[in-house]
Formats: structure tokens, C-alpha cells, sequence
């Protein structure tokens, strides 16, 4: 049987820096989870309070209180462009 | 009359006020903002991407706050992603309202949320490649306004 993983989405720069738009970890995770399976340098990012966090489309006022399990989506949204 | 929606393909503004004035009888004012991609020196494209699960709840969010706050018939408002070129439309926010102030001040409010809060990552095309576009000081300063 398939286990469905947890969704990581990277949005603007971090996609860059991610170099995909996405990819999918086995969960469940918190948030030193998530860190361990992150990159160093996108690990670094979504620690910097400019870059927010959601879980399946809810924005997470505390970052440390990340919980996800298979068939969650985990957002990582730097700040958005201005004009 | 209440038309909040995310394109990805190029549109008319036009074919959208008209309808949406045609949909607010008895309106005393309407007032239209319609921004466009700018030809800054030497861009090529301007991309923009959002995130499905915020970006449009965000808006519907937003013309809730313009719906509070101003005494409005209706609202449109419109906002492309993806790509596009110079001189293109990107965004078209649009108020009907029986008294002028409560339409100028929608659209001006729901523009400075749109252009400092919202969820949409540009990045713009040179000769030399892409780069991200990054919050402005201005952008800040336009949010305290309200």
C-alpha cells in the first residue's frame, strides 16, 4: 500500500532556493521534524520570522507549533512582492 | 453585486466594468482603477505566482473589510497571475456606490492591500534573467495610511 507523504510547497524565492516548487516527506512532523528534512538553506529560511508558515492553507502564528500528517499541505511563503 | 476573481489569461478591463455597471442600477458613482504591467527599462515579462490555498480567500477577505468600512453596492476586483508583458493589465478593482467618496476610497483601499498584502511573488525578465521583486518601504507606508 502507498503511503501518502506530506505536501511541502515552496513559494516565490524559496522555489528557487528549493530548486522545485515542491516535494513530499513522510510524515508525521513537527517542526524540528520539518528542519531536519529541509535543505541547510531553506531550513534557514523558514526559520527567518520574515517568511511565514501554513498548513493546509492556515497561516501558523507560532512556527513551533507546526503539526502535519501524511496528506498535509506545508506552505513556505517568503514575504510578498510589493508594487 | 460582488465579483471577486484570480485570471490567468490576458483580459479587457472593458468587458468587465461595463457588465459590472450594468449590475449595480441605481448607483450613484463608479470609480475604476486599472493597473498595468510598467515597461521599466528593459523588462521583458512580469510573472506571477500566488498560492491557491490563501491568495483568493485573502481577496474575498479583503472586499469583506471594503464592504465594512464603506457604504458600497458593489465591487470588482480582479487580479491576473501568470505571465504577462508590458502594457498589459494586471489588475482591475472597480466600486459602485451611491456617493462618490465611499467608490474612490474602496478602490484606493483595496489597492494598497492588493499591492502590500496580498499572496502574489513577482519576479520580473531581463536580458540577464529573472529576478524576484521584494517588498518596498512604500508599500508599508501605503497599508498605514489605512
Amino acid at each position: 500500500m502507498r503511503v501518502k507523504g506530506i505536501g511541502i510547497v515552496f513559494l516565490g524565492k524559496l522555489a528557487d532556493l528549493a530548486g522545485a516548487g515542491a516535494l513530499v516527506v513522510d510524515g508525521p512532523l513537527d517542526w524540528p521534524g520539518l528542519l531536519a528534512r529541509l535543505p541547510e538553506p531553506l531550513a534557514e529560511a523558514a526559520q527567518d520570522p520574515r517568511n511565514r508558515v501554513a498548513v493546509n492553507g492556515a497561516l501558523l502564528a507560532d512556527k513551533a507549533a507546526l503539526q502535519a500528517a501524511a496528506g498535509d499541505e506545508i506552505a513556505l511563503l517568503p514575504p510578498v512582492s510589493g508594487g | 453585486m460582488r465579483d471577486i476573481r484570480l485570471l490567468d489569461q490576458i483580459f479587457i478591463p472593458g468587458s468587465l466594468i461595463g457588465p459590472f455597471t450594468q449590475a449595480n442600477p441605481g448607483l450613484g458613482g463608479v470609480c475604476t482603477f486599472v493597473g498595468e504591467v510598467r515597461a521599466d527599462d528593459g523588462v521583458e515579462a512580469l510573472e506571477l505566482t500566488h498560492y491557491a490555498p490563501l491568495t483568493l480567500p485573502g481577496m474575498h477577505q479583503l472586499a469583506d473589510s471594503a464592504f465594512a468600512r464603506f457604504d458600497l453596492m458593489g465591487l470588482l476586483m480582479v487580479h491576473r497571475i501568470g505571465m504577462m508583458r508590458p502594457g498589459e493589465p494586471i489588475v482591475c478593482v472597480s466600486a459602485a456606490a451611491l456617493h462618490r467618496r465611499d467608490a474612490i476610497d474602496a478602490v484606493d483601499f483595496c489597492m494598497d492591500h492588493l499591492k502590500s498584502a496580498a499572496w502574489f511573488w513577482k519576479r520580473e525578465k531581463r536580458a540577464d534573467g529573472w529576478r524576484w521583486i521584494e517588498p518596498r518601504v512604500q508599500d508599508h507606508r501605503d497599508l498605514a495610511r489605512w
